[in-house]
């Protein structure tokens, strides 16, 4: 019964390998980190993570997806969700269908969240990956069903959920829908731990708004990646409103760290055995779906 | 009511009109035998967030409200009514009070914002939120939200998620204040009359949306003319708003918690408008017999 949804539907994504560099057909990328020319194909073998600097480039969810799941073993769910355009926005320099069309070329997503199942380390898992190509891996409604389906998905086959998150927040172009999202997952969330079934977090490069505000810190376990900009208000934002200049690594995920906003920062290579060990420690006591 | 309906930015106006009834007016009016409880019991008092227990309608109940000041110095005590992390860890700590010894609580909500300094960031701004978010979404005792004055962003959800939302005539409820929309969306702050408008943040469009569930009629000129009408007309509804969750989810002692935390998170997952061109069963079906 799994695979109709697969043959019929195509993924809500281009596969890995098709569409998916940061900075296509070049031999060369610049790290941001250390300003160094790094080979790209050392950097692919690498995670995308710089072997000078240890700079954590950001990760397509595609990319995100080959990275932390088993060989083959995802299967996306809920691909058919498209954006609709409830307040029918339109500005004077922009509206919401043109920017939607657009996102979808640019990052070859139907929205900023993929869901689907898969498994880690052989541990079957739920896993919620953001985009942040994608408007800015922003939150709007499809977001928000997609993840709210996933737990459901979750709770129906007693998995653990992995969510992994790159956001600026809310989706302004869907105004109220957007904040509402908020709640949404939250209350998702909490139907989940009332279940008692994990929710592993991890934050990555960057995650800031409504999505740090909501599930993305409602989890049992918030895991974050090196360097990894973290917080509540955008650095402008607050350079803005208080005049202030930021100090350097203010909001990083080491920041953080050191402010007990997060668990731990785990170095991209190290993920997949953490988190898979976290998982089968925190389902110690449930049985889960083998 | 009004003759004419008010424009976005004209509510806009209303909302944030300094002589306009506060949490705290509200809490005189209302509010029997009030006894304000301070500090989240780790770092501080957060003035911007009003909490406590007092007795409402003959019943006793927990109240959690922003606070704006009503001129410059007790704004910048109540920092414009824009609440700090452990203004939301302290009402997270009343809502545990709350569902010990099954309190009703009611909200008032009326701020620009959650405070975006960099203190509050250091104290973990986001995760205090989300932390009230998930208080409120695991509280079994019936939630009512008054939306008073202006609902902004996050830092206004944090305290109204809740069973019930009321929103006051001309108050309003957005993603980001008219100014900052009106900023990212148009490049240009000075826009912000057309972004109120635009984005949809007053009480009718969002009772179309589903987002809240009651509009609080105001008196002809505002709540700030009439102060005492507009604080009677909240009484009435969040009686009457309290008296049908009683009906719904009340039980011997306390109340329905499976029904009334499913109930809330439903209410919840409704709200949302996307397409869904889902694969027709009988194409699954023929599939399936194929195989
Ligand atoms: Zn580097």
């Amino acid at each position: 019964m799994k695979d109709w949804f697969r043959r019929h539907h195509p993924p809500s994504f281009q596969a890995v390998g098709e569409n998916n560099r940061e900075i296509p057909d070049d031999l060369w990328t610049k790290c941001p980190g250390c300003g160094e020319l790094l080979y790209q194909r050392e950097l692919e073998v690498n995670d995308w993570v710089c072997t000078r600097c240890a700079h954590h480039f950001r990760l397509r969810a595609p990319q995100r997806l080959a990275q932390l799941t088993d060989d083959g073993s995802f299967e996306e769910h809920e691909a058919y969700l498209r954006p609709a355009d409830p307040l029918q926005f339109v500005s004077a320099t922009e509206s919401y269908r043109e920017k939607l069309e657009q996102a979808r070329k640019k990052s070859k997503l139907s929205e900023a969240m993929v869901v689907g199942t898969a498994r880690l380390n052989g541990c079957p898992l739920v896993i919620a990956v953001t985009d942040f190509r994608f408007m800015g891996g922003s939150m709007g409604a499809v977001y928000g069903e997609k993840l709210v389906r996933a737990v459901d998905l979750a709770r129906e086959r007693r998995l653990p959920v992995l969510t992994v998150s790159a956001s600026g927040g809310a989706r302004m172009h869907e105004g109220m829908f957007s904040l509402m999202q908020m709640a949404k997952t939250t209350a998702a969330f909490a139907q989940l731990g009332r279940e008692r079934l994990p929710h592993i977090s991890l934050l990555s490069d960057p995650c800031t708004g409504g999505v740090t505000a909501s599930y993305a810190t409602n989890a049992d376990v918030i895991v974050a990646e090196p360097g990894a900009l973290i917080g509540f208000a955008g650095p402008r934002v607050i350079e803005q409103t208080t005049r202030q200049k930021l100090p350097q690594g203010f909001q990083t995920a080491e920041f953080c760290l050191q402010h007990g906003m997060v668990d731990m920062v785990t170095p991209r290579r190290e993920l997949r055995p953490v988190i898979g060990n976290l998982m089968q420690l925190l389902c110690g006591s449930v049985p889960v779906a083998s | 009511m009004h003759p004419e309906p008010r424009t976005a930015w004209e509510r806009v106006q209303l909302a944030r009109n300094p002589a306009r009834p506060k949490t705290l007016d509200y809490i005189d009016g209302l509010i029997e035998r009030w006894v304000e409880l301070h500090g989240d019991r780790a770092h501080g008092d957060d003035k911007a967030l009003v909490t406590g227990v007092g007795s409402f309608g003959g019943r006793s109940v927990v109240v959690l409200g922003h606070q704006r000041g009503s001129d410059t110095r007790e704004n910048l005590a109540r920092n414009f009514g824009m609440p700090r992390p452990e203004a939301y860890r302290k009402a997270v700590r009343m809502m545990e009070v709350a569902e010990k010894f099954v309190l009703p609580v009611i909200c008032f909500v009326d701020t620009p914002g959650a405070d975006p300094g960099m203190q509050s960031e250091e104290r973990g701004q986001a995760v205090a939120i989300a932390g009230s978010l998930y208080a409120l979404a695991n509280l079994p005792v019936p939630v009512v939200v008054v939306v008073i004055g202006e609902g902004g962003s996050g830092g206004a959800l944090a305290i109204s998620t809740g069973d019930r939302i009321l929103m006051m005539e001309n108050s309003v409820y957005s993603v980001a204040s008219p100014e900052a929309s009106a900023t990212i969306l148009w490049h240009d702050a000075t826009k912000a009359p057309e972004a109120a408008e635009k984005m949809k943040i007053t009480p009718p469009d969002l009772l179309e949306f589903g987002i809240v569930d009651r509009i609080v009629a105001e008196p002809p000129d505002g709540a700030h003319a009439d102060a005492e009408t507009a604080i009677r007309s909240v009484g009435t509804c969040i009686q009457t708003t309290l008296e049908e969750l009683d009906a719904f989810y009340r039980t011997d002692r306390s109340y329905d918690r499976d029904r009334l935390l499913t109930a809330r998170a439903e209410k919840y997952r409704r709200i949302g408008a996307w397409h869904e061109d889902r694969p027709q069963l009988t194409e699954v079906y023929s599939d399936v017999a194929e195989a």
